[in-house]
């Protein structure tokens, strides 16, 4: 019982970190039926985007406390550059493709913006530690965790809250499930299908460089860094249920405590157990946790 | 005039020019046999793309081939190329036969995804494993050949050689199974799964078999790349080697079963210059080159080469 | 004679609609069916469970005595029953002639008593080598023309023409046919009844076609079975079933002589 827990605090914490890198492949996947493997990349842009816009603050001598604003900051101009760029310039031309076809597309564009990432910003590692360690640590149930790890928590629910309410609450949130559902209705309803994709895709986008813009004060940002980011993201949205915005919570969830759980009881099966829970789930639920339908074939 | 007899003639010609080329050029060598090994798993990737399927996933049966064939060397001492070779392939579709019963269910991007978390599944064990050397992995033995060390000048030759046969036996091989009722089921899977079944054959059977060949063809890649390179690690498994398959398999096409091996010495040859040269865009010429293959020459580019008719 | 086929209290919902109502029918050996009724009447429903692609929820359908409710579509096809599709199920990728030597090779595999056994030489059921086999199939169907061009872009009319060529390859002992002329300009409908009917009846296989030209149904049916919301309304001679007031309402006269029939009723 006394290593409980810190299973659950460590667990909640990586989970909210997996629920900001994998809301934006779900949300993409759900309504353009794009398995984006170029997320972990705009992943990578968010973190360096952050680093760099972070560092020219503090090197300004601004007030710290604003450089968290900077960090989204960062995250919303890589989204809102490269949204745009790739859906627009790329993706477009794509449509009505095999999901196969698409996933190849976007595996071309990863190896693409990795190098991007590379020749933007050359290949030593950039830091930008001030954001986490300014807030300070925080005791709790005998043990010490960083502050900066519960305002993750925190943003987690916060933009998990937020999506659903525009969802489910806003008219465009709501047209955006009709496209979901069915997207040719759609088209003959008038609805401006196109605009929808260009607004989740740059929404997409945006959820991923915040994702790391925010873990860019609590790592070095290196290159690479966005080529595990993927098959995580991928092993969340999978479990959940592709497409499933409460699945990717639930994903999140069980793949952050599962981990946390092998690391504190069984470090040698760390990595391994997440794609472990995902093959499992695959199995057993090849759809996700949260399955839509199929329609009559003949 | 009977299109089979061309690829013999194709292959047997590749075979000769590949031997000669490489005992005249011994830098040659090297390059070329691990491309060969890989091209063997493009090979079986080929397979499943004919059937529709995406593998992101051939890296774990690449990296169970090598520590199959290094691992006998290093715990047992078998140092026999035919062997060990022998013993990648079959550790491979055993592994095959198993997961097959499971990926034989999946199509799309849900095959691809679970034969992605598989090979995930062994990278992590790997990396994790010291008796293996967990990220570093391990050396392994110079291998023999019939007692024959081939190591030294001549032996790489022999070693060159022999991924040159083995690459030649596993084209023919797959081409001749193209030939078969069971090997022609690929396409027709491809194309509609339930005329398949209304025909009276079982989609999931097919698929498994190929699978298994598949993967046997990745295992044997892997055996090979070990002895070449005598090293190997657990980044094998990792998914971008995967990733490299599949880059090399859609760029090449599927055309013909050379398609695979002229691919896979292409790209590494472009590796090897790139990596000289500005190592910091090579992956982005490739992103480029692969998103163009895609737009404009869906078939790849072995389909400059050869017109329509020649599929199986 | 004892029926081929025998299908008991077929049952089968999809959420609130009923496709299939406690459907009991008899088919006679070497007979020729049309299946009539609006659409959602539950025609090709019956058809799906008859060839393994449906399960009914309720009931069974025997085939030759032999309970095949349980079997999956390959399985049935093995045991000789063969269908074609409303819309045509083709490779569309590969040639009219690869299309069939692909279902031929099937055959050829089938046939094997065991799975290393050598592939005999000629196809079982058919004159000659696989190949020899495809030209004679393309012949019979009016496709040789056809041969060499990929299914994926042929007319409406050819592709109905192969999806029943491929069906037949099987050598089966009962035919379903999907609505065989829909999608076809009226001109060609009895051009290609008649290829096929000709091609079928030579052989002595049993029939059942769902069809919604009454033309059609009249000169090629002996037996009508006209369908409504899931049930049998009727069943028995063609010119019968299609002389029927309540069929003439419900089923030949479509949604409109019920919708005015409804207003009508309102008025009063």
């Amino acid at each position: 019982m006394r290593e409980l827990l810190p299973v659950v605090i460590d667990g909640a914490i990586y989970a909210s970190w997996l629920f900001v890198v994998a809301i934006g492949l779900t949300l993409i996947y759900g309504v353009m039926k794009i398995l984006n493997m170029a997320h972990g990349s705009l992943y990578a842009l968010g973190a360096y985007a952050a680093a760099s816009l972070g560092g020219a603050w503090f090197a300004g001598g601004h007030s710290p406390y604003a450089s968290y604003a900077i960090l989204v900051l960062a995250a919303l101009i890589v989204g809102l550059i490269a949204g745009p760029l790739l859906e627009r310039g790329l993706l477009r031309f794509m449509y009505g493709k095999d999901e196969i076809v698409l996933l190849l597309v976007t595996y071309a564009v990863f190896l693409i913006l990795e190098d991007v990432i590379k020749l933007i910003w050359g290949v030593d590692p950039y830091f930008i530690a001030q954001p986490y360690g300014m807030l300070g640590n925080l005791d709790f149930a005998g043990l010490t965790y960083p502050v900066y790890s519960f305002v993750l928590i925190a943003v987690a629910i916060f933009i998990g809250i937020g999506i659903a309410w525009v969802l489910q609450r806003t008219r465009p949130g709501k047209l955006l499930l009709v496209v979901i559902h069915d997207r040719e209705v759609s088209l003959a309803m008038g609805i401006n299908v196109s605009l929808f994709y260009l607004t989740t895709f740059t929404a997409g986008a945006m959820l991923a460089a915040i994702g790391g813009a925010l873990t860019a004060p609590t790592v070095s940002v290196v290159p690479g860094m966005g080529v595990e980011v993927i098959v995580l993201a991928f092993a969340v949205v999978v479990i959940g249920g592709l497409g499933s915005l409460p699945g990717a919570a639930l994903g999140a969830l069980i793949v952050g405590l599962v981990r946390s759980a092998a690391v504190h009881y069984l470090p040698q099966v760390e990595l391994f157990s997440i794609y472990l829970v995902m093959a499992l789930v695959l199995i057993l639920r090849p759809k996700g946790l949260f399955a839509g339908f199929e329609a009559r074939k003949i | 005039m009977n299109p089979r007899d061309r690829t013999l003639v194709t292959l047997v010609a590749a075979l000769v020019v590949l031997l000669a080329v490489g005992a005249l050029l011994p830098p040659w060598q090297f390059l070329a046999t691990v491309a060969l090994a890989k091209g063997c798993a493009v090979l079986g990737l080929m397979l499943l793309l004919r059937t529709g399927l995406v593998s992101f996933g051939q890296g774990l049966y690449f990296c169970l081939g090598a520590y199959s064939a290094g691992g006998l060397g290093q715990f047992l001492g078998v140092t026999d190329a035919l062997v060990l070779l022998a013993a990648g392939c079959l550790v491979a579709a055993v592994v095959a036969v198993v997961l097959g019963f499971l990926l034989a269910n999946y199509r799309n991007i849900f095959f691809a995804m679970l034969s992605l978390a598989l090979s995930m599944i062994l990278y992590g064990l790997l990396v994790k494993s010291q008796a293996l050397g967990s990220t570093d992995g391990f050396n392994v033995a110079p291998p023999t050949l019939a007692g024959w060390a081939l190591s030294g000048h001549d032996g790489r030759f022999f070693l060159y050689a022999l991924a040159c046969v083995v690459a030649f036996a596993g084209a023919l091989t797959l081409d001749r199974y193209f030939k078969t009722p069971l090997g022609r089921l690929a396409a027709a899977i491809r194309d509609n799964e339930l005329r398949v079944e209304y025909m009276g054959a079982s989609v999931r059977q097919a698929i498994h078999v190929k699978y298994v060949i598949a993967c046997a063809l990745a295992g044997l890649g892997g055996a090979l790349t070990g002895l070449t390179v005598g090293h190997i690690d657990p980044e094998m498994a990792y998914w971008t080697t995967s990733g490299e398959f599949v880059f090399v398999a859609i760029l090449a096409g599927t055309g013909s079963v050379a398609a695979p091996f002229l691919g896979s010495v292409l790209f590494e040859i472009v590796r090897s210059v790139a990596y000289q040269h500005s190592p910091n865009t090579w992956q982005l010429a490739l992103g480029t080159a692969m998103l163009l293959v895609i737009m404009f020459l869906p078939r790849g580019l072995w389909s400059i080469f050869a017109t329509r008719g020649k599929v199986a | 004679m004892a029926p081929i086929l025998e299908a008991r209290a077929l049952s089968k919902r999809f959420g609130a609609v009923v496709a299939a109502a406690n459907i009991n029918a008899a088919i006679e050996d070497d007979s020729v069916v049309g299946l009539i009724g609006a659409n959602g009447a539950g025609k090709t429903t019956f058809v799906n469970m008859i060839t393994g692609y449906l399960k009914p929820d309720f009931g069974t359908v025997a085939f030759e005595g032999r309970d095949i409710t349980a079997l999956l579509p390959r399985e049935v096809t093995r045991i000789g029953i063969c269908r074609s599709f409303q819309i045509p199920q083709l490779y569309d990728s590969l040639t009219v002639r690869e299309n069939l030597g692909i279902a031929l090779g099937i055959v050829l595999r089938n046939s094997r008593t065991f799975a290393w056994a050598r592939l005999p030489k000629r196809v079982p059921g058919h004159a000659g080598t696989l190949p020899e086999a495809a030209a004679t199939m393309l012949e019979r169907f009016g496709l040789t023309d056809h041969g060499d061009r990929l299914a994926g872009v042929l007319p409406e009319g050819i592709r109905k023409l192969l999806d029943i060529a491929m069906a037949l390859v099987v050598k089966p002992k009962m035919l379903l046919l999907d609505e065989p002329t829909s999608g076809i300009s009226s001109d060609e409908k009895f051009d290609i009844m008649d290829r096929v009917m000709n091609a079928v009846r030579a052989d002595g296989v049993t029939v059942l076609f769902i069809e919604h030209d009454m033309d059609i149904v009249s000169r090629y049916a002996q037996r009508v079975m006209a369908f409504y919301e899931g049930r049998i309304l009727a069943d028995g001679v063609a010119a019968t079933v299609l002389a029927d007031e309540e069929v003439r309402r419900y089923v030949i006269g479509g949604p409109q002589v019920r919708l005015a029939e409804e207003a009508g009723n309102a008025n009063a």
